[in-house]
């Protein structure tokens, strides 16, 4: 198990070197990024020479990548658009888009895990086709629409929820926008755990199980759901990354001032640093949870862990 | 979200287990053999929800091409006196902020999102199963670098990496935003090819046709291609509608297609704002774009269960 | 013609007048998307303590199926059973109650399957699941159950059994795995062991020891013993009778020395001489031409008639009944005599 571990961590190495190194590259490699600073004004080229000289702009790409991240591992991301230090945003945006995702991998694990092992267990009957129907929905509407849809009839018409997020994104504000930045990956979760649950129940040594006499309870929880929920797990796991990023979305239609819309911030006040270091710290907590799921599916396969 | 499309695959959709798992009733209880392709075609050919969604895909197209057919008037022809009016006879859906039809906008909105869709799907189906393909049936350091390469690629969740990419290139055509999913896309459908030529390459028949001297063009075209495709092919056809609703979402943020383009996800962007003043107006493209992206994933679930034979 | 009724194995002298199990008129069908699947039409048979019975035939000849059946884990639906009564120790199991039946499971009848691999749940230990009949149907501590796995494995002669519980079905071999299932059917000391093929999936050389270990432990406990095979050569060494099944259908039934002395059915027949022996060496071997029929379309008559050399009209339209052969033995064929006496 020990040595798994550690030939995972150093597999991640080049894949963060990789990602960020593409991402950076987006950034500040695609265009130029003193004339974007500008937008439709034409700098004056000594200010121009100054910044190039200030980002380092004149030096190879690969090179501006090194200093940045040597400067990154010192905790120093460079600065946004206002002068104001990315680190101190990262401080306050990342709290607020964690809870936001917290509520919304909730919501999404136990819904989605539920609504599957019922249709699985019913198969081909009425809950079955409605999950099944009900899901495909969820799944082709974008999640766009859903949020301004339900922000509109829960928050503005019927006024049961607010319709924005209030100050210091208390969890009972983000209930709505966590539903619906779960909605997509709860439909997949729930179809994921039906098929699992399905095939599971298909499988020899459920067979087995029912032939040692077991009650169905016994039957159902110790020996089928341990089997099918191994591939639930580490979809839940690699979601995680997806859920932040689709807060980009969720957080501009519910007003909320997390990750997301300080990327947007950045992008609109071309602040590739802003940009850079956010996105970097989302691609390491996406492969941090990358690695945890493969962790968890060693612990709960071993066919794995003693591969 | 697109980026799970894969979840979709790995989904049995709604076969029911009408085969016993006795092992005593052959499975194959046709007497005809027949070819996975006929097989497929045969249980295709007696679903309902197959040729609805083929049906409504094929609508789509047409009307991409000429939206003439069903709409006479011109989609950036807006008089600002008609803003946010409520639907009217010869304007039954309505106008939007600009005083444009509805209508209008959202018949000539389906060509945008037909093309990203169509492009993307052919480039990242063509890239990666050539990528895939090649890695998976030569192994080794090919398959070393590919593999990495991908792993590179799966590190950046798509909506965040669309976002970052085309405001980068300032872009907004439906060329950007079509490069922008193929470069980022390619890897999910690798990893599909690959894994279904490796599968492929270890059956007997193969290992026969390579004791009998057969080159690997050969064996690849006449062997491997055949049967790796069916994968290929639903994970395509569910993507396509993934893709369509990506380009929207991309749109949405601000950084896909851009007026004066017509698009149903800038017609969403804009009815978005308007929601508490005029709802209609996000009715019909969101309707639209919902209806079609279903058409996609439900052909593909079709498909799957056709093409699968272990679901029977 | 005479036939020696030669039982050597009597049973105990305490076993009770009925038999342990008896199956009467057992008919199993399927509903599948092409029709119904009629995988068993009507089969008896019954097996005594300390007996064992093989049940022989092709995949499809609902072998599998029946012994589904009498351990009650059919999938219903699709499976269906219409019609029949499966007496245990004199009780129809079919009138029972889920409840009592699983009570039965495990046990007082117990199942050996024939691919250990999948048959066991690869994310449980062995220990973990030998024990959890202990734990189940006796109330056991984690501990004590533990224990008697050792001890179980131990019986079954798995080495350094103390050291190996906690590992993991994949991380044994193919005839080790094997063991584990026998194991685990004999935990409670059954009545009735159902053993579904449990030597095919085997090396030639493991399938022997683990039939000799099943044979030993059956007479030890003086369990019944319903073995499922299409393997002649397996049924010849450990069966005291055989039940030969083709399409559903029980098509002769007999003392296992009978029917290899002289079968007294073409379809028996056909599969003893299909049989290699080094004694026709250089000789075409013997097949069976055509194929087992479709369940959803089965041939009227007889349903061996399409592929039968002795096939003659009535085949076509009569089903032949369980004609007796001498005291002990019976053929489902009109032509039961002729066969016998070519």
């Amino acid at each position: 198990m020990g040595r798994y571990v550690i030939r995972r961590l150093l597999q991640m190495v080049p894949v963060f070197i990789g990602t960020t190194l593409l991402i950076f590259v987006m950034v500040w490699g695609l265009g130029d990024p003193v004339a974007a600073m500008f937008g439709d004004r034409t700098p004056d080229p000594a200010t121009a020479a100054q910044i190039r000289l200030e980002f380092h702009l004149n030096d190879p790409l690969i090179q501006q990548y090194w200093i940045y991240m040597s400067h990154v591992f010192e905790g120093d991301f460079g600065k946004a658009w206002n002068q104001q230090p990315v680190t101190e945003l990262l401080k306050t945006a990342y709290p607020v888009t964690l809870r936001l995702t917290i509520v919304a991998f909730v919501i999404e694990a136990v819904i989605g895990v539920a609504l599957g092992v019922f249709a699985g267990l019913r198969r081909g009957r009425f809950f079955d086709t409605g999950v099944l129907a009900m899901t495909l929905i969820v799944v082709s509407i974008p999640t766009f629409v859903t949020g301004y849809v339900l922000q509109y009839f829960f928050g503005v018409k019927w006024s049961i929820v607010h319709p924005s997020v209030g100050e210091g994104a208390p969890f009972k504000d983000l209930l709505m926008p966590g539903l619906v930045l779960a909605g997509v990956s709860l439909a997949y979760v729930a179809r994921l755990t039906r098929t699992s649950v399905a095939e599971n129940t298909r499988a020899d040594y459920l067979r087995t199980a029912v032939a040692k006499g077991l009650p169905r309870r016994r039957v159902i929880v110790n020996h089928m759901l341990r089997n099918s929920l191994i591939p639930v797990v580490t979809f839940l796991g690699t979601d995680i990354g997806n859920l932040m990023a689709g807060a980009l979305v969720t957080e501009r239609i519910f007003n909320i001032h997390g990750v997301g819309y300080q990327i947007y911030q950045g992008i609109v006040h071309t602040s590739p640093a802003t940009v850079v270091g956010f996105v970097t710290i989302l691609v390491i907590i996406f492969l941090l949870a990358n690695l945890l799921v493969d962790l968890l599916y060693a612990v709960l396969d071993p066919r794995i862990r003693y591969a | 979200m697109p980026e799970n499309t894969d979840a979709l695959i790995l989904d049995a959709g709604g076969a029911p287990a009408t085969t016993p798992d006795g092992t005593a009733v052959p499975m194959d209880k046709r007497d005809k053999p027949r070819s996975l392709w006929n097989d497929a075609w045969h249980d295709l050919s007696r679903k309902p929800i197959f040729y609805i969604s083929a049906l409504v895909i094929l609508f789509l197209i047409v009307i991409s091409f000429w939206p003439s057919l069903i709409a006479s008037q011109d989609p950036l022809q807006c008089n600002l006196i008609n803003s946010q009016n409520g639907p009217s006879s010869g304007h039954w859906f309505g106008y939007d902020q600009q005083g444009c039809d509805v209508y209008t906008r959202t018949v000539y909105g389906a060509r945008a999102s037909v093309e990203v869709g169509i492009f993307s799907t052919l480039g990242v189906a063509v890239l990666g199963a050539l990528l895939g393909g090649l890695s998976g049936y030569f192994g080794g350091w090919l398959d070393a670098i590919i593999s990495r390469v991908s792993d590179i690629f799966f590190g950046i969740p798509i909506l965040l990496g669309g976002v970052v990419f085309l405001s980068a290139v300032k872009g907004g055509s439906v060329l950007t935003v079509s490069t922008f999913i193929i470069l980022l896309g390619w890897p999910q459908l690798a990893r599909i090819a690959r894994g279904a030529v490796i599968t492929a390459k270890e059956q007997d028949y193969v290992l026969a046709a390579k004791a009998l001297g057969a080159g690997h063009g050969r064996i690849m075209l006449r062997h491997i291609a055949p049967n790796a495709l069916a994968p290929v092919i639903v994970w395509s056809t569910i993507a396509l509608g993934t893709f369509i609703s990506l380009e929207a979402t991309l749109s949405f943020l601000g950084v896909g297609l851009k007026p004066p383009a017509v698009s149903w996800g800038i017609d969403i962007s804009a009815a978005a704002d308007q929601i508490r003043n005029a709802p209609h107006m996000l009715l019909w493209p969101a309707g639209a774009l919902s209806v079609t992206v279903l058409a996609f994933i439900l052909l593909g679930d079709a498909v799957r269960d056709a093409l699968d034979p272990k679901l029977r | 013609m005479t036939v020696i009724d030669d039982i050597s194995d009597v049973p105990a002298p305490d076993a009770p007048l009925a038999p342990l199990l008896e199956v009467r008129d057992l008919h199993v069908e399927f509903h599948t998307r092409d029709g119904v699947a009629k995988a068993v039409n009507g089969v008896n048979y019954s097996v005594n303590a300390g007996e064992t019975l093989a049940v022989l035939g092709e995949s499809g000849s609902g072998k599998s199926v029946s012994a589904q059946a009498v351990m009650g884990i059919l999938d219903m639906p699709p499976a269906r059973i219409p019609k029949g009564e499966i007496l245990f120790q004199g009780r129809d199991m079919l009138k029972m109650s889920g409840e009592e039946r699983r009570k039965i499971r495990g046990r007082k009848i117990a199942m050996i399957f024939q691919d250990a691999l999948s048959s066991l749940n690869p994310v449980l230990s062995v220990g973990y699941q030998l024990g959890e009949m202990y734990r189940v149907h006796q109330g056991l501590s984690r501990k004590d159950a533990k224990a008697k796995a050792i001890e179980l494995m131990d019986r079954v002669r798995i080495p350094a059994a103390k050291e190996r519980v906690g590992d993991y079905p994949h991380q044994f071999s193919g005839g080790m795995r094997q063991r584990i299932m026998i194991a685990m059917a004999l935990a409670l000391e059954p009545e009735l062991i159902i053993a579904d093929e449990p030597t095919t999936a085997l090396d030639v050389t493991v399938q022997a020891q683990v039939m000799d270990l099943l044979a030993e432990l059956q007479r030890e406990y003086n369990m019944g013993l319903i073995l499922i095979t299409h393997d002649l050569g397996v049924v010849a060494d450990v069966a005291d009778k055989i039940a030969v099944m083709y399409a559903g259908r029980i098509v002769e039934d007999a003392p296992v020395h009978d029917i290899y002395a002289k079968p007294a059915h073409p379809y028996t027949k056909g599969l003893l001489q299909s049989i290699p022996r080094l004694d026709q060496k250089g000789q075409e071997l013997y097949a069976i031409k055509g194929l087992p029929p479709n369940l959803t379309r089965i041939p009227s008559g007889c349903a061996f008639n399409p592929r039968c050399p002795m096939a003659q009209d009535v085949c076509r339209t009569d089903v032949p009944a369980l004609h007796p052969v001498g005291t002990a033995r019976g053929s489902a064929c009109h032509f039961w005599k002729e066969t016998l006496g070519e």
